[in-house]
C-alpha cells in the first residue's frame, strides 16, 4: 500500500494571532510553526500501516521553502519520502489542485489529510482533492482499517458516529480518534539523523487560478471584565435578565 | 437565478439549522433582488420553510437518500443548482454540510468559504466575513468565481422570520451507483443526550472535578438546562469522559449561546474551542484561574458546593418560568 499524508504547516496552538501590512497578512513574527494537529494524527496512523502492513509513506506540503523543517519533522517521525510543491498556499482550491497532481503522478492507494487546518479552518482541501482525482472520500474520520482494497472507516457525525465501507483508492479527512493522543510520537535522535538524508523532492506547481482571496483580517472586539456573582441566585438572575441566555 | 439552500433534516424532520440557513439565504436574496429555493431530502411536510423566507422548495423523495451520503448529496445539490441556475448556494457548519461542500465546490467550479458570520458584501466585489484561527480572528474574503458557496457559522445569524408564499416541486435527480461507492453501513447516535454540535447550552467539566465519579452533578446541571455535557482534554485523555466530549483546539469547537465551565483552568488550547460561544461562565475555586479573563460571568468557589445549588436554583427558575 502506498500512502500519501498531506501536511499543512500551521502556527503552534499557543501562537498570538496578529496581522501586518494594513491587516492584510498574518504576522509570522515570533510564531512557531508545527505539523497541523489533525495531520499529525493521520501521520501516526500511516506509521501504523507502515509497521503492521508494510505500507510506504510519503508526505507532501504545498508551500514555500520555510515549510521544509515541518516536512523534515514528518520524516523524523518515520515517513519515507517528502514532496514539497513550491507554491505559497493561498486558497484551498489552488492547494487541492497541486495535491491532485501529486496524487495522480504517485498512484497512491490512500491519501490521509486532516479534517481542517487550524489556521484558516477551511476544511476543504481533502474533499476538493478527492473530487479532482475521482477518489472516494470520507471526512471527519475517527477510525480507519484497510484490508486488501477494502477500507472500513468510522466517521464522526453530529451527535454520534457512523461506520462506512468503501474501496481504495481513498482520501480521508482525519482527526483525533484515528489514533489517540497517547499514540503520537516525538521524533527520536535516530529518526532526526535519518530524516536528514531521506529524499525531499521539490516540484514546480501546475497552473491554477485562486477562487478566493483574503482582503483583510480583523479581530473580535475586546471583551469587558468578568462579572462575578456571589450567589447562585445572583448568577441565575444575570444569565436571565442581562445575558438573556436562560 | 435564485439563492439555493440545503435544508438539513433528520428522520423526515427539518433541523433547526435548516431554518437558520433559509433565514440567511433570504437575507442574501433580498440584497440581490432574487428569491430563495430550498432543497429538502425526504421531508414529507416542508411548509414550515415559508416562515423563514423560502419561495420554492425542491422536494426529493428517494429511499436511497434516507441516510446521508456525501457524494450523493453533493451531486443532488449540484444538479439542483444547475437546474435553478443558482449563483449562490448556502450550507451550514454541520458535519454533513462540511463533508459535501468541497465536493460540490469542485462540481460547480465554485469558490467556497466556511464559517461565515454575516451577510456578504455584494458591491463591486463579493466578499464574506468568516472566522479563522479557531475564532480568534475574522477574515474578509473575496469569492471570485461566478458560482459561490457559503457555509454559515453556527449560531452566527439566528432564525429570522419572513413569511413568504412557498411553492413545492418534486425533484428527481439522476443518481448512479458511483454516488454510493462510499456506503454507510451503520449509524450510532448518542440518543438520550443533546450533542455538542446541536446544543444551545453546554456544561463542561475539567480536572477540578477530581474523578469520573463526580460527573453526576455535571449531568444534573446539564439536564436541568437542557444542555449537552463536555469536558477538557485531560479529562478525556484519562478516560473519565468519552473523547467526543473533549472541547478545544484539538477537540470539538463549541458555538453555543451559553458555555458553563466547571473546574477548568482556561488554558489557551481549551479557550480556542469556545471562542465562538456567546456567553461564557466559569466556576472555579482559584480566583487567579485564567478562565476568569475569558469569561463573561463567574463564581469563585468550590464546584462541589456551587453546582448542586445552581442546579436546584435552575430547576426552580424553570418551574416558575415554564
Ligand atoms: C498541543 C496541545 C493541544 C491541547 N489541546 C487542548 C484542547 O483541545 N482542549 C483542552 O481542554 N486542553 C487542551 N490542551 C491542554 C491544556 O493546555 C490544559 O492542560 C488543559 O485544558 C487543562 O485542563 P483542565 O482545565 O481541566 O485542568 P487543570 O489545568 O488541572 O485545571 C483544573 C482547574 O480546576 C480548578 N479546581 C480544582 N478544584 C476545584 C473545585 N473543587 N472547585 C472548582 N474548581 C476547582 C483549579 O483551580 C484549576 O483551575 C492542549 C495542550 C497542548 C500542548
Ligand atoms: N498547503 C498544504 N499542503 C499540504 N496539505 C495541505 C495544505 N493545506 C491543507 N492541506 C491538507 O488539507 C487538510 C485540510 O486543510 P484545510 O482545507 O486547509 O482546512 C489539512 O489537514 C492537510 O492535510
Amino acid at each position: 500500500m502506498k500512502i500519501l499524508v498531506c501536511i499543512s504547516h500551521v502556527p503552534d496552538t499557543t501562537s498570538r494571532i496578529n496581522f501586518t501590512d494594513n491587516d492584510s497578512k498574518f504576522d509570522t513574527n515570533g510564531v512557531q510553526f508545527v505539523i497541523n494537529p489533525n495531520d499529525e494524527f493521520g501521520l501516526t496512523r500511516a506509521m501504523w500501516f507502515k509497521e503492521k502492513q508494510g505500507a510506504t509513506v510519503h508526505v507532501v506540503n504545498v508551500g514555500g521553502q520555510e515549510t521544509e523543517p515541518t516536512l523534515r519533522k514528518a520524516l523524523a517521525i518515520g515517513a519515507d519520502e517528502a514532496i514539497r510543491v513550491n507554491m505559497p498556499a493561498t486558497d484551498g482550491f489552488s492547494v487541492a489542485k497541486q495535491l491532485a497532481q501529486v496524487v495522480k503522478e504517485g498512484n497512491y492507494d490512500l491519501v490521509i489529510a486532516g479534517r481542517e487546518s487550524i489556521d484558516y479552518n477551511g476544511g476543504m482541501v481533502p474533499g476538493m482533492l478527492a473530487k479532482l482525482t475521482g477518489l472516494n472520500f470520507v471526512n471527519t474520520c475517527i477510525g480507519l482499517e484497510v484490508e486488501g482494497s477494502t477500507a472500513t472507516v468510522i466517521r464522526e457525525i453530529d451527535g454520534g458516529k457512523e461506520t462506512l465501507k468503501t474501496s481504495l483508492p481513498l482520501v480521508i479527512g482525519g482527526q483525533k480518534g484515528i489514533v489517540e493522543e497517547s499514540d503520537l510520537r516525538i521524533p527520536n535522535m535516530r529518526g532526526i539523523m535519518q530524516a536528514r538524508t531521506k529524499p525531499l523532492t521539490v516540484k514546480d506547481p501546475v497552473e491554477t487560478t485562486p477562487e478566493t482571496a483574503v482582503v483583510n483580517f480583523s479581530k473580535p472586539a475586546p471583551k469587558g471584565p468578568v462579572k462575578l456573582a456571589e450567589t447562585v441566585e445572583e448568577l441565575v438572575e444575570l444569565l436571565h435578565n442581562e445575558a438573556k441566555v436562560i | 437565478m435564485s439563492v439555493l439552500v440545503y435544508t438539513e433534516s433528520d428522520q423526515g424532520k427539518f433541523k433547526k439549522i435548516a431554518f437558520e440557513a433559509v433565514s440567511y439565504a433570504k437575507g442574501i436574496a433580498d440584497k440581490m433582488g432574487t428569491s430563495v429555493t430550498a432543497v429538502a431530502f425526504n421531508v414529507s411536510d416542508t411548509s414550515e420553510l415559508a416562515k423563514y423566507g423560502a419561495s420554492k422548495v425542491l422536494e426529493i423523495n428517494d429511499e436511497k437518500l434516507n441516510k446521508f451520503n456525501g457524494e450523493a448529496f453533493a451531486d443532488v445539490l449540484a444538479q439542483a443548482a444547475k437546474k435553478e441556475d443558482a449563483k449562490i448556494i448556502v450550507l451550514t457548519s454541520s458535519a454533513n454540510s462540511k463533508y459535501m461542500a468541497p465536493t460540490l465546490a469542485i462540481d460547480l467550479e465554485a469558490g467556497y468559504v466556511p464559517n461565515v458570520v454575516e451577510l456578504p458584501e455584494t458591491g463591486d466585489a463579493f466578499t464574506v466575513k468568516h472566522s479563522v484561527f479557531s475564532n480568534k480572528a475574522f477574515a474578509n474574503t473575496e469569492i471570485k468565481t461566478p458560482v459561490k458557496i457559503i457555509g454559515i457559522g453556527k449560531n452566527s445569524y439566528g432564525l429570522r422570520e419572513n413569511e413568504t408564499a412557498l411553492s413545492t416541486e418534486n425533484f428527481t435527480p439522476n443518481l448512479d451507483s458511483h454516488n454510493f461507492d462510499v456506503d454507510v453501513v451503520s449509524v450510532e447516535k448518542s440518543t438520550d443526550t443533546v450533542s455538542i454540535a446541536d446544543a444551545e447550552i453546554v456544561v463542561s467539566g475539567g480536572r477540578g472535578l477530581k474523578g469520573p465519579e463526580n460527573w453526576g452533578m455535571i449531568e444534573d446541571l446539564a439536564k436541568a438546562l437542557g444542555a449537552a455535557t463536555a469536558c477538557s482534554k485531560p479529562v478525556s485523555d484519562m478516560g473519565w469522559r468519552p473523547h467526543e466530549e473533549h472541547v478545544g483546539q484539538t477537540g470539538k469547537p463549541v458555538a453555543s449561546n451559553l458555555y458553563i465551565a466547571v473546574g477548568i483552568s482556561g488554558a489557551i488550547q481549551h479557550l480556542a474551542g469556545i471562542n465562538a460561544s456567546k456567553v461564557k461562565v466559569v466556576i472555579n475555586n482559584d480566583p487567579e484561574a485564567p478562565f476568569f479573563k475569558a469569561a463573561d460571568y463567574g463564581m469563585v468557589g468550590d464546584a462541589f458546593e456551587i453546582v448542586p445549588k445552581l442546579t436546584e436554583k435552575i430547576k426552580e427558575f424553570k418551574a416558575q418560568n415554564g
